[in-house]
């Protein structure tokens, strides 16, 4: 469905990505794990068209996208949940997922907020509040409805479990497995190696901007050398 | 707590003996070539003794005193969310009601032209522009978020472009007020390119620089503009081809008292300019209002609150950020038309950055992005100096202190933003907010 062909992208003279190759399939939850600047949200601005890769192809569903515009990639069936949630806080829940939806008509608008608000009822009892006044964890689930909001065939997110409590972590990846379930695609960008790995089908480690390993996510998940670098084992 | 404070108050006093005795009880004379230390007069030795008398009492008493002025503030009537809130609150409960008060105000405005003294209705003409203006900065400033300081700059396109056409090609008022509008926001557009990529203080250094070159430029055209000379005897708008003057200017038209029949008066010109200032207000109004309440007006906010999650969506920061600065500059175009057309005399004098800064403390002072907060203050910026005349010289200085109390009691403005709330499903007329959300599902 996605696949980065050797990809490589820089930032001024700084290359931060090199010749990086990655495959997401239709219905999978694909990872990419690594440590602080090893790349990982530049991997997903890259893709989002923000900067444009230097080398390399990015192919989405068949068609080339490497040199589209951000508005252009956004608008063709990818969405992304940015780093830190960016959630517009002075709007309120039901003006957010408003906005997520903000290219739909309004009879596709009405009958994904009804998807979005099953699938986070806590936003629901949230809907007429400001999004800023909400928790960490609310505005995550915020987030990523508003990402839903679209209709994306693939999810993008971003460090989904930053600054967040255990439990409201172990939450956003049971939503996150059940998107899956119910056929969305997700690439899944995380610095929580253990939890994005139990969830994720395949994994990829990223280390100072190179893939270093990639492998199933089971298979990762005992891998020693893993274990070592972002397990604590 | 205690009821009286020794300690504090006679640290007070020291504090205050020390320094009074250094800045006021000791003076300079000029002794010969040299300087001499002389004490103060006696007068001023009481008056200081006084004050120290007043704040060593006042320290000694300070909790009683500001415990009983809380409980006297909490004793007030007023409600807690203020007249302004209440009335909102009100208007949304009662939609007729708030019609009704809509055609009462707007008639009264209407009528009160016709009663009220010349230089009053003057005065309203000019806050009505500043409420012009003040409402197309809203939409770049308060609505998108990006600060502007050279607002002024399209202005005085407008007021030029006006000018200008009339003076070489010999076009009218209501023909220019569309071209003027149109040129203004063209250069809205045009600012728009270079500061796409900027945000916050560089936005506004760039911007200020803008409305500065402007005007250097308007001065020094001479051959065009009449640099600081300016431009003078642009005609007055016409009412369907009449004029206000007491003979006709033109050949072959009817100056207005000849048509209807009725005697000159020099003030049927001024009512007509400030209703015709009323109607061009109340159009900006009406199509900011829809603005808002289009797919447009949610992107600027969007903008406004996070660009980069804007981005995320989909949307095109470039489109959004160009539309609201031409927008905007148009509205500066109109204004500015109509400003050249009432003054008949125009400058770079009028288009100074202090123009600029006023317009900008319009919208700050009347809640950023909300419009009835914008029109009100720019009444209060435009009324207030005039009553206060004789304070003129300490004009900035009221400035200063409005925007400081402004800053402590209302920090969001005088009326702060409510935004058109955005309604996914159809709420048919069902106003309370629990059948507003979407059923629960069952």
């Amino acid at each position: 469905m996605l696949s980065i062909e050797n990809v490589s992208a820089h930032y001024g003279k700084i290359q931060a990505l090199d010749n990086i190759s990655v495959e997401v399939q239709q219905g999978e939850i694909v990872t990419l794990i690594g440590a602080n600047g090893a790349g990982k949200s530049t991997l997903l601005m890259t893709l989002c068209g923000d900067p444009h890769p230097s080398t390399g192809n990015i192919v989405f569903e068949g068609q080339d996208i490497t040199d589209w515009e951000t508005p252009e990639i956004m608008r063709s069936g990818i969405a992304i949940v940015p780093e830190g949630r960016r959630v517009f806080s002075r709007l309120t829940v039901e003006e957010n997922l408003d906005m997520g939806g903000f290219f739909e008509t309004n009879e596709y608008k009405a009958e994904m907020l009804e998807h979005v608000l099953q699938l986070f009822p806590r936003l629901r009892e949230r809907f007429d509040q400001r999004s800023g006044t909400m928790s960490g964890g609310e505005q995550q689930m915020l987030a990523i409805g508003r990402a839903m909001m679209s209709r994306p065939k693939l999810l993008l997110l971003d460090e989904p479990s930053l600054g967040l409590a255990p439990i409201i972590i172990q939450q956003i990846f049971d939503i996150i497995e059940k998107l899956r379930d119910d056929g969305m695609t997700v690439f899944l960008v995380e610095q929580n190696a253990n939890q994005a790995l139990k969830l994720a089908d395949r994994g990829y480690v990223l280390e100072n901007g190179r893939i270093v390993m990639a492998d199933t996510g089971a298979n990762l998940l005992v891998n020693d050398d893993v274990r070592k670098a972002y397990l604590g084992a | 707590m205690n009821a009286v404070n020794f300690k504090n108050a006679i640290i007070t006093s020291i504090v205050f003996v020390i320094l009074a005795s250094f800045m006021m009880g000791v003076q300079l004379v000029p002794d010969g070539t040299g300087l001499a230390i002389t004490f103060a007069d006696p007068v001023r030795i009481e008056a200081l003794a006084i004050a120290l008398a007043v704040l060593f009492v006042f320290q000694l008493f300070r909790s009683p005193i500001t415990s009983s002025w809380q409980t006297f503030r909490n004793a007030l009537p007023l409600p807690e969310q203020g007249l302004t809130e209440a009335l909102q609150a009100q208007g949304e409960k009662h939609p007729r009601l708030k019609q009704l008060t809509i055609a009462f105000v707007l008639a009264g405005l209407i009528i009160w032209p016709f009663y009220a003294s010349r230089g009053s209705v003057d005065l309203a003409t000019l806050a009505l522009i500043y409420v012009m203006l003040g409402l197309g900065l809203n939409i770049v400033v308060g609505l998108a978020g990006l600060l502007d300081l050279g607002y002024v700059g399209f202005y005085a396109v407008g007021a030029y472009s006006y000018a200008l056409l009339n003076q070489y090609l010999g076009l009218d008022f209501w023909s220019c007020l569309l071209i003027s509008g149109l040129i203004a926001a063209f250069f809205g557009f045009i600012l728009g390119f270079p500061v796409l990529r900027l945000r916050g203080d560089y936005l506004a250094i760039v911007t200020l620089g803008f409305g500065e070159i402007i005007r250097i430029l308007l001065l020094n055209w001479t051959s065009i503009t009449g640099g600081p000379n300016g431009i003078s005897q642009i005609p007055k708008p016409t009412l369907f081809g009449l004029e206000f003057s007491r003979r006709a200017k033109e050949e072959g038209n009817i100056p207005f008292h000849e048509f209807f029949g009725i005697d000159y008066s020099s003030g049927y010109k001024v009512i007509f300019l400030y209703l015709l200032a009323l109607v061009l207000v109340i159009v900006t109004l009406w199509v900011i209002n829809r603005l808002l309440r289009m797919p447009i007006g949610r992107a600027w906010e969007a903008l406004r609150e996070d660009d980069i999650a804007c981005q995320s969506l989909g949307m095109n920061k470039t489109a959004i950020k160009l539309s609201a600065f031409t927008i905007g500059a148009a509205f500066a175009g109109f204004a500015g038309t109509f400003f050249a057309a009432r003054q008949g005399f125009i400058s770079p004098e009028s288009f100074t950055f202090i123009e600029s800064a006023i317009i900008l403390a319009i919208v700050v002072l009347g809640g950023m992005g909300s419009q009835m907060g914008v029109v009100l203050a720019a009444i209060i910026m435009t009324v207030l100096p005039e009553l206060a005349r004789e304070f003129n010289e300490y004009r900035m200085l009221m400035f200063g202190l409005l925007m400081v109390f402004m800053m402590i009691w209302r920090p969001a403005g005088l009326i702060p933003m409510k935004r058109p709330h955005i309604a996914l499903k159809d709420n048919d007329e069902q106003s309370s907010s629990a059948s507003r959300k979407p059923a629960q599902a069952a």
